[in-house]
């Protein structure tokens, strides 16, 4: 069964938790409790008066319980789309504008991901001063830094580069 | 062999691995024949970390083959010290030699560094990461013992932050061999080797934290030192140190032929009493870095001149 399911049906209510947007991107399907990181990728934090709609932990067919992001007026770089396949790799990307949604896609995880994650390990080159771009391959339940080869599981969001 | 870098054994197939031992047996019988073999070539050696043996081997490989060294020297004496970059020093000796050798604090700081250049690099240990030209001398070590097929090998020691053991490890898997390591449970092999070795390599491994239950199937035990400074008190080293280390009487329940390695330096995990036994052949180990890296880098600078690594002589 479609998720749309949860717009159109019994779940009307928590459809409207969330109001619809003018232009800018839906991303829903997003597993319960990863809503604040997946703003942590898009670098959202309110300071830029950026205007944001969460929904948390919302009943969904597909995933029992999912969160929607939508954020006015802006559409995801295919970059920052790979970033949030690491943490949401069952998530829809819906671009609207003027309130309809005329494109949307299943993220689909890339096999790496180049200058968006910091390797954890103190140890790695990547951490110092070279001139080096950040390299991970992405492994089926995590990343690995292409460099010192450290493999991250967890908490992929807090690695997220912050400039 | 065809490789623009050797950053990691990894990179090293069976075929591979073959081609250099073979062509350090042959050095080996007759180093008068290869003398001259790189006249006028010379070699960087870039070491950010003490070393003896590997950066003196190297030294003396290239010299043996006919060729000279550039030294670095310490990094307190090199513009290191003055705040340059790796990426910026490998890019300007890369200018004045035919290959660099490379050893760095960091993990990862070899496959970086190869980014940058064009000459041949040679991954002389990065931090906890790869040793991949310690594994083949290793490996000519073991193969002139107890062979590298058919082979039951324990590990010891300090496998979390043991270069040479990763790069062992990953060699091994070429060849028939059982791999047992043996260390305290915080100095156990890092999750990356263990997903490497299982999930790629698809490596038979067993982990131990007693030498004694697995030492008499051994035909080699290659030990590495405990590192008291990796504890996070000494309470701790203590547990476990006196259990690391092996002494005559230890060797009582091993095989007759067993072979004991260490890339060395020792402190007290091997006791001296050992040297003098058939089971030693932790000198005749750092003995063969000579041969095996001249070989390697026969092979490489050769390569780099398009003469496939083929013996002219």
């Amino acid at each position: 069964m479609s998720d749309d399911h949860d717009h159109h049906d019994g779940n009307a209510d928590h459809e409207l938790r969330v109001s619809k947007i003018q232009d800018g991107t839906v991303i829903d399907h997003v597993h319960g409790g990863q809503a604040l990181n997946v703003l942590a990728i898009l670098g959202i934090d309110g300071s830029e008066g950026e205007e944001v709609s969460i929904g948390m932990n919302v009943p969904s067919d597909r995933l029992a319980r999912k969160d929607i992001v939508k954020v006015e007026g802006r559409e995801l770089s295919q970059d920052e789309v790979d970033v949030l396949s690491l943490i949401a790799p069952d998530a829809t990307i819906n671009i609207v504008r003027e309130y309809e949604v005329i494109e949307k896609h299943r993220v689909e995880r890339p096999d790496v991901v180049e200058g968006v994650l910091s390797c954890p390990n103190r140890g790695c080159i990547t951490t110092g001063d070279e001139p080096v771009t950040s390299r991970f391959e992405v492994l089926e339940d995590g990343v690995r830094c292409a460099y010192c080869e450290t493999i991250v599981r967890d908490e992929i969001a807090s690695l997220i580069e912050t400039n | 062999m065809r490789h623009d870098h050797l950053i990691t054994s990894k990179q090293l197939s069976r075929g591979d691995i073959e081609t250099v031992l073979d062509r350090a047996a042959e050095i080996d019988a007759d180093r008068a024949a290869v003398a001259d073999r790189h006249a006028g070539k010379l070699l960087g050696l870039l070491f950010f970390e003490p070393s003896t043996r590997t950066k003196m081997s190297f030294e003396t490989a290239m010299k043996r083959l006919g060729g000279d060294v550039v030294d670095m020297g310490s990094v307190e004496s090199s513009s290191v010290k003055k705040g340059e970059t790796l990426a910026d020093t490998v890019r300007v000796i890369e200018g004045y030699t035919d290959a660099l050798v490379l050893r760095h604090p960091k993990q990862g700081a070899a496959t970086m560094a190869s980014e940058f250049i064009d000459v041949p690099l040679l991954n002389a240990g990065d931090g906890a990461g790869h040793h991949p030209t310690q594994t083949l001398l290793d490996l000519y070590t073991i193969r002139e013992n107890a062979g590298l097929d058919d082979l039951t090998i324990g590990i010891m020691g300090d496998l979390k932050y043991g270069r040479t053991v990763h790069s062992l490890a990953y060699a091994l898997t070429n060849f028939d061999t059982s791999q047992h390591f043996i260390s305290p449970e915080s100095l156990q092999l890092p999750r990356e080797v263990v997903y490497d070795l299982h999930q790629q390599q698809d490596a038979q491994i067993r982990e131990h934290e007693s030498l004694e239950e697995v030492l008499p199937s051994l035909d080699v035990l290659y030990v590495t030192r405990i590192q008291r400074e990796r504890f996070p008190d000494e309470q701790e080293y203590q547990k476990v140190a006196g259990e690391y280390q092996i002494d005559s009487e230890t060797l009582e329940a091993a095989d007759d032929d067993l072979t004991v390695m260490h890339p060395l330096p020792r402190v007290d995990e091997i006791a001296p009493e050992i040297d003098e036994t058939d089971h030693a052949a932790y000198f005749e180990q750092a003995h063969n870095g000579v041969p095996v890296r001249m070989a390697l880098l026969d092979l490489l600078l050769s390569d780099a001149e398009g003469q496939g690594g083929e013996t002219d002589e």
